[in-house]
């Protein structure tokens, strides 16, 4: 499909019309490509330079003696509001929450893509967009219920601790995360695996049901199996949108120890006490950034494949 | 689908035997029992909780929820705020912003996005190697990006600095301090964030139309210019369209980046409905009239969103 590509013009001298057409071309694409790059790099760049470097120098100069000083203190010692041990609590608070809440929304939207494409009942449109357009709303219109809700939920805990001796989880900031993450991105993994079995053969289930295979055989034997990729797309998904959130994250975790990555930085960034550490600002902030950027340059195929599919849907 | 519908019928042949009806019919609602606790939760916490939240617009709560309707007075205060243009009002303040953020993103995002693609797509050695250098940023957190930006923007260190070094001591640059001028900054910075994703979306596009069509129209003498304005861009059309509902709503759900980059702006004034609807309920304590902004912003998206998503589910009723 490339056009400027194919020489339709005559060439004019010593320099053709087309090599002209090829610099301008490739020039434009390096100047975009040093604009992506240029934050990341500075943002590099200075997470490993000295204070002293940072004030005197340029902002673009690679650091004349590299340091690990400020990653070693984003992580270990740097102040997050009060507390001043570094970023590594939260980076694990994530984690913690990351983890469980993609696990559960994929298998659920895997379950909720079967039924919807293979289990079809009166109405299943209805159903499915329902929660299709879930994916959509502005979380602001939820935020407050949601609240109200959790809050009731941790009085009930407390409660709970104080008869039984154990909360089961009630009034913890990071099951509280857990369930509100699972609860609005059910919509989008439900999106993907509907798509994904949409285009899976009919007639093998139909086979497998005439055999006397139950529903879960026929899932567990049939689509699990042939579901790889949809998997990989639906964990990639939901694992840089839950990390990256931030809404629900200071909305319900906002301060003590309970805080995700991206409030921890926000308060590491926002920390007016004393003189601006920004070498170990921006080393938090890579920190923060690794785990993603670590998925995108692993599976970025998958990552544009679900960031395409949560934006086409069929 | 009918297929389906049918096969499942296969089943009640069984009901002839009293002990395995329970069984069949066990078999059969389960289905419906496996996608019933989703359904339930959608329905529950987000149209049960949207209903809420219009609830509390429509009463007087201030720190804590109270449940007494007082009629629509949050949305009276925020209809007078919009016309409190001096000094401007936070509302009046958000929703300009809104207007400005939301033209500027979409259209440049799609714009870039666009460009990049058509120039991505003539046959370039090292392709592999640039696209995912103009789409990693999408990978980031709004938090990560808004730390980075704000650094790269700040008059005393960034941009400004570093070209003053080089000798342009006449270069100004200092809109992430400016009232004015802080909403462009959150468009460079989301621009950035978008428009690798929104070139991806267009090369797929290009990558999808079919060679002959061009082909043909070429032999027929177009130009390049010609070919792209007559033949490409309009069969990008449902590209267009994706991409456009995609940006909007990222748009009106625009909250981190403006937090990150700005903290909110000099005085507020890089405050976009969002961070409105958070400072209003949960630091200003007028817990009715934030609510009544998410339920504006919601109607906003709605808007966008059901025409599209009804289409989408109309098209194909396989």
């Amino acid at each position: 499909m490339s056009v400027i590509a194919t020489p339709a013009r005559q060439s004019t001298g010593g320099i053709s019309a087309r090599t002209v057409n090829r610099i301008l071309i490739y020039s434009l694409l390096a100047l975009f490509a040093l604009f992506y790059l240029m934050p990341l790099f500075v943002m590099l760049v200075t997470s490993f330079k000295t204070m002293d470097e940072i004030q005197s120098g340029n902002m673009l100069a690679l650091p004349q003696a590299p340091t690990f000083e400020p990653w070693l203190k984003a992580w270990g010692e740097t102040c997050v509001g009060l507390t001043c041990a570094g970023i590594k609590g939260y980076f694990w608070n994530s984690i913690k929450m990351v983890v469980p809440a993609v696990l559960i929304s994929t298998l659920l939207g895997a379950l909720n893509g079967y039924v919807l494409t293979k289990w079809r009942f009166r109405g299943h449109t209805l159903v499915f967009g329902l929660m299709l357009f879930a994916c959509f709303i502005p979380f602001q219109s939820v935020l407050l219920p949601m609240a109200t809700i959790l809050g009731s939920l941790g009085r009930f805990g407390v409660t709970l601790r104080n008869a039984t001796g154990f909360s089961f989880g009630l009034g913890n900031p990071t099951v509280n995360l857990v369930f509100v993450h699972v609860v609005y991105g059910l919509g989008f993994t439900t999106l993907f695996f509907r798509n994904y079995y949409e285009a899976f053969p009919t007639e093998l289930v139909k086979a497998a049901q005439v055999d006397g295979a139950s529903f879960f055989q026929i899932f567990r034997r049939i689509m699990l199996p042939n579901s790889m990729p949809i998997f990989v797309v639906t964990v990639i998904y939901q694992f840089t949108n839950i990390w990256n959130d931030f809404l629900f994250a200071s909305a319900y975790a906002g301060t003590g120890d309970a805080m995700p990555m991206t409030v921890a930085l926000n308060n590491v960034v926002n920390t007016s006490t004393g003189v601006v550490e920004y070498n170990v600002n921006m080393a938090a902030a890579m920190i923060a950034a690794l785990p993603t950027l670590l998925v995108y340059v692993v599976a970025g195929r998958y990552f544009v494949r679900g960031l395409m599919a949560g934006a086409v849907k069929g | 689908m009918t297929t389906v519908t049918t096969q499942i019928k296969l089943t009640p042949e069984h009901s002839a035997r009293p002990g395995a009806s329970m069984r069949s019919r066990l078999q059969d609602a389960l289905p419906k029992i496996v996608l019933a606790p989703s359904f339930a939760i959608t329905i529950v916490f987000v149209y049960g909780f949207i209903l809420w939240t219009v609830y509390l617009s429509f009463t007087n709560s201030k720190t804590f929820p109270s449940y007494a309707l007082t009629g629509p007075r949050a949305y009276q205060r925020l209809w007078r705020w919009t016309f409190e243009s001096d000094p401007p009002s936070s509302w009046y303040t958000s929703i300009t912003n809104m207007g400005i953020f939301g033209f500027l993103y979409i259209f440049i995002c799609l714009a870039l996005g666009l460009f990049l693609a058509i120039l991505l797509d003539q046959k370039i050695r090292g392709e592999g190697v640039l696209r995912p250098i103009y789409l990693y940023p999408m990978a980031l957190s709004f938090i990560v990006t808004g730390v980075a930006w704000k650094w790269f923007l700040d008059p005393g260190l960034g941009l400004e600095q570093t070209l003053h070094q080089w000798g342009w001591t006449s270069f100004h640059f200092d809109w992430i301090k400016n009232k004015d001028f802080v909403i462009y900054t959150v468009v460079i910075a989301g621009v950035w964030q978008a428009s690798g994703f929104i070139m991806a979306m267009f090369l797929a596009g290009l990558r999808g139309i079919d060679g002959e069509i061009m082909k043909a129209a070429q032999i027929d003498g177009a130009t390049t210019f010609q070919l792209y304005r007559r033949i490409v861009i309009p069969l990008l059309r449902p590209v267009f369209l994706s991409a456009f509902i995609v940006l909007a709503h990222l748009a009106i759900k625009s909250y981190d980046l403006v937090v990150a980059l700005t903290s909110g702006g000099p005085g507020g004034s890089a405050w976009l409905p969002s961070n409105f609807m958070y400072e209003y309920t949960f630091k200003r304590n007028e817990m009715a009239v934030g609510s009544a902004s998410a339920v504006i912003m919601l109607m906003t998206i709605t808007a966008i969103i059901v025409p599209y998503l009804y289409s989408e589910l109309r098209e194909k009723p396989r």
